[in-house]
C-alpha cells in the first residue's frame, strides 16, 4: 500500500489530497500541519476582521473533509528534514514517517527586513494565518492608531478588515504605489485615491527607519505615532526542506509541469513552488489560492500513479476594497489597448497574436472570458477582437469555437 | 447528466430566458411583483453577435475552474452540479476572473449567484429552458463535446 505524505495543510494540501484520492482510493495520507487548524481559507482572515466571514465558515472543506478523505493529520508538528535516501521524513519531535510519495505544500513565511527597533515595538503582528488574525483582534480597540508596513494585497487586505473597528490606520511602502505587484502607476492612483476616499492613510516612497515603542521615525522625516504595527512587507516560498535535501530551489521550489521536485518522489505544490508562467514563459513564484488548488491537485493526481499536468499556470488576482474590484492576470507586455473613465481603467495587452495579460479596475463583468484566453493562448485572430475588446463576450468567438464551448460537455 | 444547452440559430434574442430565470429564483408567486419595474438579476444572459444571438448560463464543466479558485469554499460540485453556498460568498470576485463563459455575476445583494439548473427552488427544472418561445434551449443529455 501506498503511504502518501503531505508536508503542510493548506489549499494545496486539500487540492493534493483530493487528487490523490481521485485516484487511488486505499494508500494512507498523512499530512503534518504545523497550524493546530483544519485547512481553512486564509485570504478570508481580513473577512473574519470585518465581520463578512465567521470562523464557523473559514473551514475550506467542511469539519468532515479529512474523514471523508480517510486521512490522518498531525496537528502542532514541524517536518525537520527529508531523509531522501530512506523515504523518510523527521518531525520536530524526533519521530520519523516512511513516504513512499511525497508532497510539499509549506507555503510561505512573512518576511521582515531588519528595522532598529522594531523588538521595542510590543504589539505587532504578520497578517499571514488565522492566528495571526486572531492575536491582532485581541488588540483591536475603537481609539487604536494602526501602523501597517507594506501596501501589498496583504497589508491592504488587512486595513480594510480592521479599518471600522479602530481609529485610524496608515500604511508605508517602500514602493511609490500600493500593490506594486499587480498594478501600474495610473491603476494603483485609481486604486488608492478609493482606499483614501474611505479614511485610509498613505506614506509611499518611504520607509521606518526606526522604531520606539509607539513611534515610527520615517525615511522622510515624517514621524508616525501609533498602537498597533502591522508587518506585510512580502512573504518569501518555504524552500529550506527540500533546498537541504539538494532539490533545485530558485525563489521557489523547482517543479515541472507535473508538479515533480527535481527529487525523486518529491512534488510540490502551491505557495513554495516556482513553476511556469505561460504569459510570460518564465518561472514564477505564482502564490495565489486558484494555481494552489491546481498545482496541489496535480501533484496529487501524480503521486497516485495518474497523469496530470499543471500547465495553464499564470498570475491572476481579483481583489475589491469597499467595493472597487481591481482583476489582473498574465504579463502585462505587448500592445496596449486601453479605456478609461473616472471611475474605471481597462488595460488589455496583446502580443503576437495573443491577449498577454489584462487590468481591468471597476469594469470586471465577465473578466473569465479574457483570462481564459491567455490561459488557452488562443490565437487572437482567430476570432473578432475588435469587438472582444471593447466588452468580454463570446459571442466574438469564431462559429467552431462557440460550438465547442457550448455543443456539449466542456 | 443532463445540462442545459443552446441552439443559437433558433434564438431570437427575446430576453425571456432572463426574466423567467430572474423569476423562478425570486422566491415568489407572481411575476409582476417579482420583476415589474425593478433591475433583474438572471443567471442567464443572452449574448449578441453581429448574425447571432444565444444564451449562457453555467456549464457545469467537469474539471471547474472557479470551484478550485473559490476563496472561500463557496463553490462545490454535487452531483455533476456546480453550486454556490452564498452563505459563505464574500463577493471577492474570483470565480468571475476565472469562468471562461461568464456565467457567475452579483445577485442583487452583491453575492455571487449562478445557474443551478432551477433544481434548488420550486420550478425543479431550467426554467429558462420551459419558457423559450422557439426551443433554442434545450436540457438534455449530451455526452461528449460534439
Amino acid at each position: 500500500m501506498k503511504k502518501y505524505v503531505i508536508i503542510g495543510n493548506g489549499i494545496a494540501a486539500a487540492g493534493c489530497i483530493e487528487g490523490i484520492r481521485s485516484v487511488d482510493n486505499s494508500g494512507e495520507i498523512t499530512v503534518i500541519s504545523e497550524e493546530p487548524h483544519k485547512v481553512y481559507c486564509r485570504p478570508l482572515i481580513s473577512y473574519y476582521l470585518e465581520g463578512k466571514a465567521d470562523l464557523s465558515r473559514i473551514s475550506y472543506r467542511g469539519e468532515d473533509f479529512y474523514d471523508r478523505m480517510n486521512c490522518t493529520v498531525l496537528y502542532g508538528k514541524k517536518a525537520v528534514h527529508i531523509h531522501k535516501d530512506t523515504q523518510k521524513i523527521e518531525l520536530d519531535d524526533g519521530t520519523k514517517l516512511d513516504y513512499t510519495s511525497l508532497c510539499i505544500a509549506t507555503g510561505s513565511s512573512p518576511f521582515v527586513p531588519p528595522m532598529e527597533g522594531l523588538d521595542l515595538v510590543k504589539d505587532k503582528f504578520s497578517f499571514q494565518t488565522l492566528d495571526d488574525a486572531l492575536s491582532l483582534e485581541k488588540q483591536l480597540t475603537p481609539s487604536s492608531r494602526v501602523l501597517i508596513i507594506g501596501a501589498g494585497l496583504i497589508g491592504l487586505k488587512c486595513a480594510e478588515g480592521i479599518l471600522d473597528r479602530v481609529g485610524s490606520v496608515t500604511v508605508i511602502d517602500l514602493a511609490g504605489r500600493v500593490l506594486s505587484s499587480i498594478l501600474d502607476d495610473e491603476c494603483a492612483s485609481l486604486m488608492q485615491r478609493h482606499l483614501m476616499k474611505h479614511g485610509i492613510k498613505f506614506y509611499l516612497n518611504d520607509s521606518a527607519a526606526r522604531f520606539e515603542e509607539n513611534k515610527a521615525f520615517l525615511k522622510s522625516g515624517a514621524e508616525v505615532d501609533f498602537d498597533i504595527l502591522v508587518l506585510a512587507v512580502g512573504v518569501r516560498a518555504n524552500v529550506s526542506l527540500v533546498r537541504e535535501a539538494g532539490g533545485e530551489v530558485n525563489r521557489g521550489i523547482l517543479v515541472d509541469e507535473r508538479m515533480q521536485t527535481s527529487l525523486p518522489g518529491i512534488f510540490a505544490a502551491g505557495d513554495c513552488t516556482e513553476s511556469l508562467d505561460i504569459s510570460s514563459q518564465e518561472k514564477r513564484v505564482m502564490a495565489i489560492l486558484p494555481n494552489a488548488n491546481m498545482q496541489g491537485q496535480t501533484a496529487g493526481i501524480n503521486m497516485a500513479g495518474g497523469a496530470a499536468v499543471f500547465d495553464k499556470g499564470i498570475p491572476m488576482n481579483s481583489i475589491g476594497f469597499f467595493g472597487l474590484h481591481a482583476m489582473t492576470a498574465g504579463s502585462y507586455e505587448g500592445e496596449l489597448y486601453e479605456e478609461k473613465t473616472d471611475t474605471s481603467i481597462k488595460r488589455l495587452y496583446v502580443k503576437d497574436d495573443l491577449l498577454k495579460g489584462f487590468i481591468l479596475i471597476g469594469c470586471d463583468e465577465r473578466a473569465g472570458i479574457y483570462t481564459s484566453l491567455i490561459r488557452e493562448q488562443v490565437p487572437l485572430s482567430s476570432l473578432d477582437f475588435e469587438r472582444l475588446k471593447t466588452a468580454a463576450t463570446t459571442a466574438a468567438f469564431s462559429q467552431e469555437m462557440r460550438r465547442k464551448k457550448f455543443g456539449g460537455m466542456v | 447528466m443532463k445540462r442545459v444547452y443552446v441552439n443559437e440559430e433558433w434564438c431570437l434574442g427575446c430576453h425571456l430566458c432572463e426574466y423567467n430565470c430572474a423569476f423562478a429564483n425570486s422566491g415568489m408567486s407572481d411575476m409582476v411583483l417579482a420583476l415589474k419595474g425593478r433591475p433583474i438579476f438572471p443567471r442567464i444572459h443572452v449574448e449578441e453577435g453581429d448574425k447571432i444571438s444565444y444564451a449562457v448560463s453555467c456549464r457545469h464543466c467537469e474539471d471547474p475552474i472557479c470551484v478550485k479558485s473559490c476563496i472561500a469554499g463557496a463553490l462545490s460540485k454535487e452531483d455533476g452540479v456546480i453550486r454556490i453556498d452564498q452563505e459563505r460568498c464574500v463577493s471577492c470576485y474570483t470565480c468571475v476572473l476565472v469562468c471562461p463563459y461568464g456565467a457567475l455575476s452579483p445577485g442583487e445583494s452583491g453575492v455571487m449567484q449562478k445557474c443551478e439548473l432551477c433544481l434548488q427552488n420550486t420550478v425543479g427544472e431550467p426554467a429558462c429552458v420551459k419558457g423559450c418561445p422557439n426551443k433554442a434551449i434545450v436540457y438534455e443529455e449530451r455526452g461528449e463535446v460534439l
